[in-house]
């Protein structure tokens, strides 16, 4: 998770512990659930179960500096417990180690609205599952640099992965890797033919170091170019989803529509297009906006519930990402995730309980 | 290979001279003891100690006793001077710090007096390295007045359990406060940092716990930036002994054992930050 996003998101609920993850473009998402199973003890509203449950979030830097180093851990950690205490604002981490010795950390938290993307791996045209490893050993002939990498389905049933070049690109100057893999190297492979996506390394990189680490065979589903790629490893305790943007089809490109966009966001970099606001809406409160418009919720649109995302054509349009975005990849014409916010009832933003770090300094409309 | 540092006939003798088989055994030591470039030296009958100081606040000695020495003599009742330890480790290490098993370096050490250089003579596999150090006048070194009668609480850890924690630790905190009592939580380390607040408790009956003196309940802040060096001498060692007075001051005594088996003791003294008598989470 930390090769995604620099915040941690813990949400405890009935069904286990969630752990997630964005990138600071939202074009990458994250979420691993630990089902109760997973643990000795599994209390999420605590002592009191008809309390309300909390959901908040770390710095991925200090939730891992608890973890320092695998090995010792290994070797001297028996028992971890983690502790969400709202009235003292700690989430705790107890690492009950050899010798009788207790490490107690205890976090500051902020509390947060539910991060979820929108995704549907039913909707989704093509699926293949491989064993992590074989998908990792071809992942290994790029080189770490490379940013993007094309997953394709070719005549014949072969599945290639290839590096990406960017267009503009001289080709003779560029030196493209292409590998083939053959259909029995999957579990399954329902694929269309000649569909083809392309996607960021960087995080399937680091889901596939944990796959290969957990022996679970891993399933991608896909669309249509443009479309979020799926990632999902399975097993009796755990459910990981990795949900990456890709890069759409330049000959679909649409115009951008102005059917939602009546309410231009103030901001000086459009890090996301009008029309995104009928479906892209603020994580957070307002005392922690990541990027630096941020995005407020639209008054002319309700906030409402995530939904299967295939319906609405409009939903299917473009959205260009002009200007520098922080996060991978800049300059790309990726599709931003679709995400929905659900608000607790009462739709009041949860008082922030955490000391202020970075104060929003852009006016809400 | 006998190094005669001493010509037949000379007028002069050396105030200080020791010879020592493996000059790691000495340079280990001094390492531990290394966050400042400059150090004092003190030799008497008993061995040499090399003290080392910061801020006022935190002094570190290493003890290396006569008995270590293959050949030592002093020839005043004590001979001090300062002298850069970043140098003089350099020259000790000067044919390498990698100890290859079978291969050490031999040295030979002499000080003429008050004014004159400290020579070193170090002979690896044959081949001879001549060094000498300016000295410098001795500073008056502080004196935390720290004995065993003013001990208020006591514990003998085995240094395994600790390295790791010292290591880890949380660096963006400003300070390390650290509690002992006779009560829960026996002994604990903690930080204040970026992240939030970190513990480490000791239970009394733990296997580390070699032994366990603690009368009152006392709480000590420490600078981690005075106590960080200390992580060195503790990886060195095998034992810690950590000591509190009444007015908080630390300290902090390292049993070192080298290659051969023999003992050697490490010590750092530290004032607290600031004095806190409760117990503080």
């Amino acid at each position: 998770l930390s090769r995604i996003g620099d915040e941690l998101y813990l949400e405890p609920t009935e069904s286990g512990l969630s752990l997630r993850a964005v990138n600071s473009s939202r074009s990458a998402f994250a979420s691993f659930l630990f089902a109760p199973l997973f643990f000795q003890l599994y209390e999420p509203g605590g002592r009191q179960p008809s309390r309300e449950l909390v959901r908040c979030k770390v710095l991925m830097k200090s939730f891992l500096g608890v973890f320092r180093s695998l090995p010792s851990l290994e070797k001297t950690v028996g028992k971890c417990l983690i502790l969400l205490k709202p009235r003292a604002n700690r989430l705790v981490v107890q690492l009950h180690c050899k010798y009788g010795v207790t490490k107690t950390h205890n976090l500051a938290f902020q509390e947060c609205e539910l991060l979820q993307a929108v995704f549907d791996t039913q909707g989704c045209a093509s699926s293949l599952c491989a064993p992590a490893r074989v998908l990792s050993e071809a992942v290994v002939h790029f080189p770490q640099t490379l940013a993007e990498v094309t997953l394709g389905a070719g005549p014949g049933g072969k599945i290639s992965l290839r590096n990406y070049v960017e267009d503009e690109a001289a080709p003779s100057k560029t030196m493209v890797t292409e590998l083939r893999l053959a259909e029995d190297e999957f579990q399954t492979v329902a694929v269309t033919p000649g569909s083809r996506i392309t996607f960021c390394l960087k995080e399937f990189r680091g889901l596939l170091t944990f796959a290969e680490a957990s022996n679970l065979p891993l399933t991608i589903h896909y669309d249509a170019p443009g479309r979020p790629v799926v990632f999902t490893l399975e097993d009796t305790v755990l459910e990981v989803h990795l949900v990456l943007a890709t890069l759409s089809d330049p000959e679909s490109e649409l115009q951008p529509p102005t059917a939602n966009g009546a309410s231009h966001l103030p901001a000086p970099s459009d890090d996301f297009a009008d029309d995104l606001e009928s479906y892209m809406i603020a994580m957070e409160t307002s005392t922690y906006d990541d990027g630096p418009s941020g995005v407020p919720p639209s008054p002319t649109f309700p906030l409402r519930t995530p939904r299967p995302a295939e319906s609405d054509p409009e939903e299917e349009e473009e959205e260009e990402e002009e200007g520098a975005v922080p996060g991978t990849p800049p300059h790309k014409k990726f599709r931003s995730l679709f995400f929905g916010s659900v608000l607790t009832p009462g739709g009041a933003s949860p008082a922030p309980t955490q000391e202020v770090l970075a104060e929003d300094s852009d006016g809400e409309n | 290979m006998p190094l005669s540092a001493q010509p037949a006939g000379s007028a002069e003798p050396y105030v200080l001279a020791a010879s020592l088989d493996n000059a790691r055994h000495l340079s280990s030591l001094l390492r531990a003891v290394h966050f400042q470039d400059h150090a004092t030296c003190f030799a008497t009958a008993n061995g040499l100690r090399v003290t080392v100081e910061d801020a006022k606040c935190i002094q570190a000695n290493a003890f290396i006793q006569a008995e270590i020495f293959q050949e030592y003599t002093v020839q005043e009742e004590s001979v001090t001077f300062r002298i850069n330890l970043s140098v003089l480790l350099d020259c000790l290490t000067i044919f390498g710090t990698s100890s290859l098993p079978g291969t050490s370096t031999a040295l030979r050490m002499c000080y003429r007096g008050y004014g004159y250089p400290l020579m070193l003579l170090l002979e690896e596999g044959g081949v001879v390295t001549v060094c000498k150090i300016n000295t410098q006048e001795p500073d008056e070194l502080l004196d935390f007045d720290f004995c065993s009668t003013k001990v208020v609480n006591k514990i003998i850890l085995q240094s395994e359990g600790l390295r790791e924690a010292f290591a880890e630790l949380d660096m963006t905190s400003e300070v390390l406060q650290i509690t002992m009592s006779p009560d829960k939580p026996y002994f604990r380390l903690s930080t204040f940092g970026n992240a939030g607040s970190a513990h480490l408790d000791y239970p009394r009956d733990s296997d580390l716990m070699e032994a366990f003196h603690c009368n009152q309940t006392q709480t000590n802040r420490y600078k981690i930036s005075l106590l960080k060096p200390s992580t060195k001498a503790l990886a060195l060692s095998c034992k810690v002994s950590i000591r509190t007075d009444a007015q908080g001051f630390l300290s902090l005594q390292y049993m070192i054992r080298n290659e051969d088996g023999q003992i050697c003791f490490v010590e750092y003294y530290c004032c607290p930050d600031e004095n806190i008598t409760e117990a503080e989470l």
